[in-house]
C-alpha cells in the first residue's frame, strides 16, 4: 500500500511517524510505503510565535530539521504538490514529478489573510509568522503608552490566541512599568469574550479585574491608518495607538486552485476524516472544513485516529475507529499562570482557575512538542 | 422556498469556534442575496445568531428547531 502524506506540519508529521511505527513490518517487507511531500525542509513549532511576540523566545528555538523528526523508513521530499489528480490517485509536484498512491492524506495547513481587511496588513501588528512576530516585538519595545486594540479575524488559527496575547500584553506592559499609561481594549467577533462559553465566563471577570476593556460583536471591516481608526462590520469604530490583530486565515492556495474546497478548506467527514465523496483521500489539521478549532492539538488528535485507521486499512482492509472531535488547548493567562480547555463533539470544556503549575506544564510542553511531532507523546 | 442558493453550514457539535463564528466565516464566502442555513446543536444559537445578523444588517429568513437541531437561515444583505 502506497501512502502519500502531503504537508509536513504537525498533523502530517505525527501521522507519518505514528503510521511508520504501526506499519513497521509492512514497511520492512515492502508491503507498505510512506512518502511525505512538504514545502519546507524545516519544521516550526508555531505556538512559540506567541512568546516571540513578547520577547520570551527567539525564533531559532522554534525550528528543527524536518528530516530529523521523521522515522527513517519515511521517504521525505521537499517538493510541494501543485496538482491533485484524485480521480487517478496521483499528484504532480513543483519539481514536475508525479507521485501515485493508494491512500493520500492532505495536511497542507492554513495561511494568514490580513489582506482581506483594507489597511490591516499595513497598519496592524501580528505574530503568525516569524517575521511578523519579531516585527511586533520590536514595535512593543518602542511603545511608551496609549490605547492598544486587539482585533480578531474569522476564521483564525488557535482560538485561545486572542485571550493569550491580551493577558500576555498586560503582563508585558506591567513589567515595563507603563501599564498605567496603557489602555488595553479587546474586541471579539461574537457576543461574548470567547467562543467557548465557559472560557468566556472565566475571561470576562479577569478582564474586569485587570482593567482591560472589551467590546463584543466586533468584526473588522477596515483600518484607517492615517487617523488610527478601526471600523467594524457592525457599524462601530474605535481609535487605537497600537493595533494588534489575530488575522483571518484561509486554507492554502493549492487547495483552492485544484478545486478541492472553498477558501482552501476541504469538505471532510467529521468522524472518518475522509474527503467527502472520496474513500482514499483523508484530510487533517487546519485543512479540513470541520467546525472545530484550527489548532495543533486538533491536528494531533486527528493524526492519532487516522494513523490507527490507515494502519488498520493496510492490515485488515477497514478502519477501526472514529475521530470524536477531541481538542486540548492550553490557555496562557499572563506571564506565569495558565489553564486549559479540553472538549470534543459531545462535551464542552470546563476550564479551571489558572495556576502556575499549568503554566509550567505549558513551558515544558513547548520542549516536549518535539516528542509529540515524532509520534512519541 | 427556493433552495438553489442555500448553502448548509453544519456546525453541530461545534463548541469552538462555535456556530456563530462558523456562520460569520462562511458569510464572507457567499454572494450578496445568497442564503446560508446554519445547523447548530447549541440552543444559544437561536438567540445569538439573530442578534449578530440584526446588528450587522443581514436578513434573518427562518429560525426553527427540529429534533434538537436549530436550523437558522440567513440571507447576505450587503
Amino acid at each position: 500500500m502506497k501512502i502519500l502524506i502531503v504537508g509536513g506540519g504537525m498533523g502530517g508529521t505525527i501521522l507519518a511517524n505514528n503510521l511508520a511505527r504501526r506499519l513497521h513490518n509492512e514497511l520492512k517487507n515492502g508491503k507498505a510505503k510512506i512518502t511525505m511531500l512538504s514545502a519546507s525542509d524545516r519544521h516550526m513549532y508555531q505556538p512559540g510565535l506567541l512568546y516571540v511576540a513578547v520577547g520570551r523566545m527567539t525564533p531559532d528555538e522554534l525550528y528543527r530539521d524536518q528530516a530529523s523528526l521523521l522515522e527513517p523508513e519515511i521517504e521525505f521530499h521537499v517538493d510541494p504538490v501543485e496538482e491533485f489528480d484524485l480521480d487517478n490517485n496521483k499528484v504532480k509536484s513543483q519539481s514536475g514529478k508525479t507521485y501515485d498512491y493508494d491512500i493520500i492524506a492532505i495536511a497542507t495547513g492554513s495561511r494568514i489573510y490580513p489582506e482581506g481587511i483594507p489597511g490591516l496588513a499595513e497598519h496592524a501588528e501580528y505574530f503568525y509568522t516569524e517575521e511578523s512576530a519579531v516585527k511586533m516585538f520590536k514595535r512593543l519595545r518602542e511603545f511608551e503608552g496609549g490605547k492598544v486594540v486587539i482585533a480578531v479575524g474569522v476564521p483564525h488559527k488557535c482560538p485561545m490566541a486572542p485571550l493569550e496575547i491580551t493577558f500576555m500584553l498586560h503582563d508585558y506592559f506591567k513589567e515595563r512599568g507603563i501599564l498605567d499609561k496603557t489602555q488595553l481594549h479587546y474586541t471579539y467577533p461574537i457576543g461574548r469574550t470567547h467562543s467557548l462559553e465557559n472560557v468566556a465566563k472565566w475571561a470576562t471577570p479577569e478582564f474586569e479585574r485587570l482593567g482591560i476593556t472589551y467590546e463584543t460583536l466586533f468584526n473588522m471591516k477596515e483600518v484607517d491608518g492615517d487617523n488610527k481608526v478601526l471600523r467594524s462590520e457592525e457599524g462601530t469604530e474605535c481609535n487605537y495607538d497600537l493595533l494588534i490583530t489575530i488575522p483571518a486565515h484561509k486554507g492554502m492556495e493549492v487547495i483552492e486552485q485544484n478545486g478541492l474546497g472553498s477558501s482552501g478548506w476541504i469538505p471532510t467527514d467529521r468522524h472518518r476524516l475522509n474527503m467527502e465523496g472520496r474513500e482514499n483521500v483523508f484530510v487533517l489539521g487546519d485543512t479540513t472544513n470541520l467546525p472545530i478549532s484550527k489548532a495543533g492539538s486538533t491536528a494531533h488528535f486527528e493524526a492519532d485516529a487516522l494513523a490507527e485507521n490507515i494502519a488498520a486499512m493496510a492490515k485488515i482492509g477497514v478502519p477501526v475507529r472514529d475521530y470524536d472531535g477531541k481538542v486540548f488547548c492550553f490557555i496562557e493567562a499572563g506571564k506565569d499562570r495558565a489553564t486549559y480547555a479540553m472538549f470534543n463533539y459531545q462535551n464542552p470544556p470546563d476550564p479551571k482557575a489558572p495556576t502556575k503549575a499549568v503554566h509550567w506544564f505549558k513551558m515544558a510542553y513547548n520542549k516536549l512538542y518535539w516528542a509529540s511531532a515524532r509520534g512519541l507523546l | 422556498m427556493n433552495d438553489e442558493n442555500v448553502t448548509v453550514v453544519d456546525a453541530r457539535g461545534s463548541f469552538c469556534p462555535g456556530p456563530l463564528m462558523e456562520l460569520i466565516a462562511r458569510m464572507k464566502e457567499i454572494e450578496v442575496g445568497d442564503t446560508l442555513e446554519l445547523l447548530s446543536s447549541d440552543k444559544g444559537s437561536a438567540a445569538d445568531v439573530p442578534e449578530w445578523v440584526n446588528k450587522v444588517g443581514h436578513e434573518m429568513v427562518s429560525n426553527e428547531e427540529k429534533d434538537g437541531i436549530w436550523h437558522i437561515r440567513v440571507r447576505k444583505a450587503k
